[in-house]
């Protein structure tokens, strides 16, 4: 079974945009992912994409307007959000972020309760003000991915699905291929975006990249009639109104977990889509009786420090690590576009990186996850925890 | 826990509330199996709660939820305290069941369903998850019987989507437990055991049945039953595909069929539709619990993997009567489901320590493929690829095979032009999970009761496959559409509430990037504090 030039592991949005990006400069590139593309948190996840604190916040808002165009697929991407508040506590924080928003160049609008309303009419009496991101926006994850794997087939580029990696090959102090069920597969180049099994997969070359994956959960109502602003969040709550009309909101607490190397075996939720319930049915009163019709559970990795790793490794030096630490999908297109970079030439053109290295791990103690209580931790472990 | 071991406050772990009630031993259905299951836990002595649905709210009736009941119901349905009484005075188990002490709920959802396990550390027991029309709770329980019992298979054929046409299943819940079937003159697809058994409870009733009816060239069923049938004066019309369903204002009024050996058609003159071609388990609870499931094409499809028709794979959670699979796409018979109840609940007390004897097992077998009959009825109806299939989201036979972007979405770009399942195999095998969420079929608010299987069977039909290797689409809870202000808990613990992020609530992670390693660093770490981030 032949390879290619540059082989991805992980066809989730950070995979799957690194190797379009990788295929539109003309490299032959292969994906390969255990399961189907973007079957995990990559599919199932809130869609947002205005990651202001990122380095690669421009190049998302560049971006995202032209995706569709860019990919030749849709991928329901919505711009603007509206961001509002039933407490005053509340919209004390969320004018800070409009603050932050203000400073790096984006237009951010406070809004009073009566224009909250007229651009998310699903809201109430409740709202106390919010704030207009006349930037950002979200897409839908699941046809996102999707596009990314059509538009990386148009351009020659390949995904294997079904396909884990189960080995790092290296030789002679490089990364030589990948070993799978269907033989090792060669390449002159690796990208680790594996999500999380990353860690296992490098850990056997001798790099640590620590990480501990969780599980989040959202939920989804039946259809209401569209609103003038899909990205209306607050209350505790990430999410959108897609194009088809559904509520789909998370947040509120995750779960720690252990995955075996061929990934989760289950994506449970939890009685805390009641919690999402009730915080959905306050945030948006004239919504309240709307149905619940499904819920999702993702599992995303996390880094101790909670931020990405987004590294050419010096050695082996024909590797590239790509995590985004569970906030992945927004930034897609910017992080393909930084990982074709480091490929490519060995340097990110559009954002300092210097920040995201793999090597600021290279101290943290072997037993991390049970310091900071990133374990799966029982009922009993809890309460013994809160215990005073 | 060991003095190094931090623990994250932000987390599941310790937030889970103490259930709303408990029972020891929980019946979910209170059909003959269920109904049979708890009066037998019940004379352990132990706390038995048993659950049912019925009466459905008439909200969830029309949204052919649980049951494909085609909206061919009564007024009657519309008061809940008068359709207790009818199913009370319809189910003499049931009023067993109170009499034996069982704390029986009717009128009562139970959309979801948890036991500790991988990836549920922090779940302090098993609970389930219950709601009326009014609000939800949850209930702790020991063991779990599910008794969910099987629905029907729907299959969709020009005007499916107008009042009249209905499943077997729900004809028999409307005619034998509600009392309120506003059908008389009927049509029946199928002619294996479930459409003989319905042609006789309709005949039996003194309803007209105009015909059964079936894309086979031969009778499925006991060929006494279809001269039983024809000196009933009804017509069996083989190798007959459904046209389409001419309608009125109340509905359908007839069924146009096609003479695939001539291409002659004839229309039937009916009020409805009855679609009696297989029943399949509902399975949905057990998938939500992360039970092993696995097809089972003589049990109508997907069935729980069992040891001995009792047993799941997870040790506290049991089935009884047709969930555990439904003999040759049909019922197991209220005989068989009542046997079957028994032993479950015996099975449940031997696992709690009880000593009981347990029954000799009399698993209902049949070597009728109810899923390639299935199939043979979606291959057949494969002919008209404009019907639209998913009547929540409308996406039509063709839309699914094309992987076609849904309508709201505008006309698809060129290269989505070029796309369809076809350009989808050649990456892997058909999933319905996935397709489901490119065309939108099954993702409803009818929770793709009327589509799921269908979708399933067209995925196979169309890349040529066994309906058995197209992967189970997923089931999530809650297995019933409630409303947001029904499902919420409005009665949140402090603990949640105090803690509740948005995201992960990892400090730092939302630090702007020039502030790392700043000393803006701390204080945009509390600027951002409590998830306010976006």
């Amino acid at each position: 079974m032949s390879g290619a030039s540059v082989i991805v592991i992980g066809a989730g949005v950070t995979g799957l945009s690194s190797a379009w990006w990788l295929a539109r400069s003309g490299v032959d590139v292969l994906v390969i992912d255990k399961g189907i593309v973007g079957w995990e948190a990559s599919g199932r996840n809130g869609g947002g994409a205005s990651h202001y604190h990122s380095p690669l916040f421009h190049e998302e808002q560049k971006l995202w307007p032209q995706m569709d165009e860019l990919l030749g697929y849709t991928t329901e991407y919505r711009r603007e959000r509206v961001i509002f508040a039933t407490t005053e506590h509340h919209l004390e924080n969320y004018r800070r972020m409009a603050e932050i928003c203000r400073g790096l160049g984006y237009r951010v609008d406070d809004l009073d309760p009566a224009q909250v309303r007229s651009f998310v009419p699903l809201a109430g009496d409740n709202v106390t003000g919010g704030i207009h991101l006349r930037f950002g926006g979200q897409a839908n994850p699941q046809r996102t991915v999707q596009a990314y794997a059509w538009a990386l087939q148009d351009l020659g580029g390949r995904v294997f699905q079904h396909t884990p990696a189960l080995r790092i090959v290296t030789a002679g102090g490089r990364v030589s291929g990948v070993e799978t069920p269907r033989g090792v597969l060669g390449c002159d180049h690796l990208v680790v975006a594996a999500g999380p099994q990353a860690e296992a997969l490098l850990a056997p070359i001798g790099l640590r990249l620590p990480l501990a994956p969780a599980r989040a959960e959202m939920i989804v109502t039946e259809p209401a009639p569209l609103m003038p602003v899909g990205g209306a969040d607050g209350n505790g709550l990430y999410g959108r109104q897609t194009l088809r009309g559904n509520l789909a909101y998370g947040g509120g607490p995750h779960e720690w977990l252990d995955v075996d190397a061929l990934g989760p075996r289950r994506r449970p939720s939890t009685p805390i889509l009641r919690n999402l319930a009730k915080r959905v049915a306050e945030l948006l009163p004239r919504g309240a009786h709307l149905r619940v019709i499904r819920s999702w559970a993702g599992v995303v990795e996390n880094t101790p420090d909670g931020r990405p790793v987004l590294d050419r490794i010096a050695d082996p030096g024909n590797l590239t690590v790509a995590t985004m630490s569970g906030v992945g999908f927004g930034l897609s297109p910017a992080t393909g576009h930084a990982v074709r970079d480091l490929v490519i030439d060995g340097r990110c053109s559009f954002a300092d990186l210097g920040k995201l290295t793999l090597a600021r791990f290279k101290d943290t103690p072997a037993d991390w996850r049970e310091r900071q209580g990133w374990l799966p931790t029982t009922h009993e472990q809890a309460l013994a925890a809160m215990a005073p | 826990m060991s003095a190094t071991r931090g623990f994250d406050r932000i987390s599941q772990a310790g937030k889970v509330p103490a259930p709303d009630e408990r029972t020891q031993i929980l019946v979910v259905g209170g059909g003959p199996a269920g109904a049979a299951a708890a009066i037998e836990a019940a004379k352990a002595g132990g706390s038995v709660m048993l659950v049912d649905e019925n009466p459905v709210g008439v909200g969830l009736m029309a949204l052919d939820t649980p049951l494909y009941f085609g909206g061919r119901f009564t007024n009657a349905v519309q008061t809940q305290a008068r359709m207790v009484e009818q199913i009370l005075a319809s189910s003499p188990l049931l009023e067993a069941a109170f009499e034996a002490g069982v704390d029986v709920r009717l009128g009562t959802y139970v959309w979801g369903a948890f036991t500790p396990g991988w990836g549920l550390a922090s779940l302090p027991e098993s609970l389930a998850g219950l709601a009326d029309e009014e609000r939800a709770w949850m209930v702790g329980f020991n063991r779990l019987i599910l008794a969910t019992g099987a629905r029907d298979v729907a299959f969709a054929f020009r005007g499916w989507d107008q009042p009249g046409v209905m499943g077997a299943r729900a004809f028999e819940a409307l005619t034998s437990r509600y009392d309120a079937f506003s059908g008389r003159r009927l049509v029946i697809l199928g002619t294996g055991e479930l459409a003989i058994e319905t042609a006789r409870a309709a005949l039996s009733r003194g309803l007209l049945v105009e015909a059964v009816v079936d894309v086979a060239d031969a009778f499925q069923g006991d060929p006494s039953a279809a001269a039983e049938l024809a000196a009933a004066g009804v017509e069996i019309l083989l190798g007959h595909v459904p046209v389409s369903a001419p309608s009125g204002l109340e509905g359908i009024e007839g069924l146009t069929l096609s003479d695939h050996a001539t291409g002659a058609t004839r229309t039937l003159p009916c009020d409805t539709i009855i679609e009696a071609i297989s029943l399949t388990p509902v399975i949905e609870l057990l998938d939500v619990l992360g039970g092993a499931i696995a097809p089972a094409p003589r049990l109508g499809g997907h069935a729980p993997v069992t040891s001995d028709g009792t047993a799941t794979s997870l040790p506290n959670i049991f089935i009884a009567g047709d969930v555990a699979g439904a003999p040759g796409g049909a019922s197991m018979g209220e005989e068989a489901a009542i046997a079957s109840g028994r032993r479950a609940a015996q099975a449940v007390l031997a696992s709690l320590g009880h000593e009981v004897r347990p029954e000799v097992s009399t698993v209902v077998e049949s070597d009728f493929d109810a899923l390639a009959y299935q199939m043979a009825w979606a291959r057949a109806l494969m002919s008209d690829p404009d019907v639209v299939i998913c009547q929540c989201e409308e996406v039509s036979r063709a839309a699914l095979t094309e992987v076609r972007p849904p309508g709201y979405l505008g006309p698809p770009s060129p290269a989505q032009a070029k796309r369809d399942l076809a350009s989808l195999l050649e990456d892997g095998p058909a999933n319905q999970d996935q397709i489901k969420r490119l065309t939108r079929a099954c993702m409803g608010p009818c929770q793709a009761r009327r589509c799921r299987e269908q979708v399933a069977l067209t995925l196979a039909c169309a890349s040529n496959v066994a309906p058995a290797d197209v992967p189970l689409a997923g089931y999530r809870a809650p297995v019933r559409p409630l409303p947001l202000n029904v499902l919420a808990d409005w009665d949140e613990s402090p603990e949640i509430a105090r803690h509740w992020d948005v995201w992960m609530g990892i400090p730092g992670q939302w630090t702007p990037y020039d502030d790392i390693g700043t000393e803006r660093e701390a204080l945009s770490a509390g600027i951002l504090g409590e998830g306010g981030h976006a």
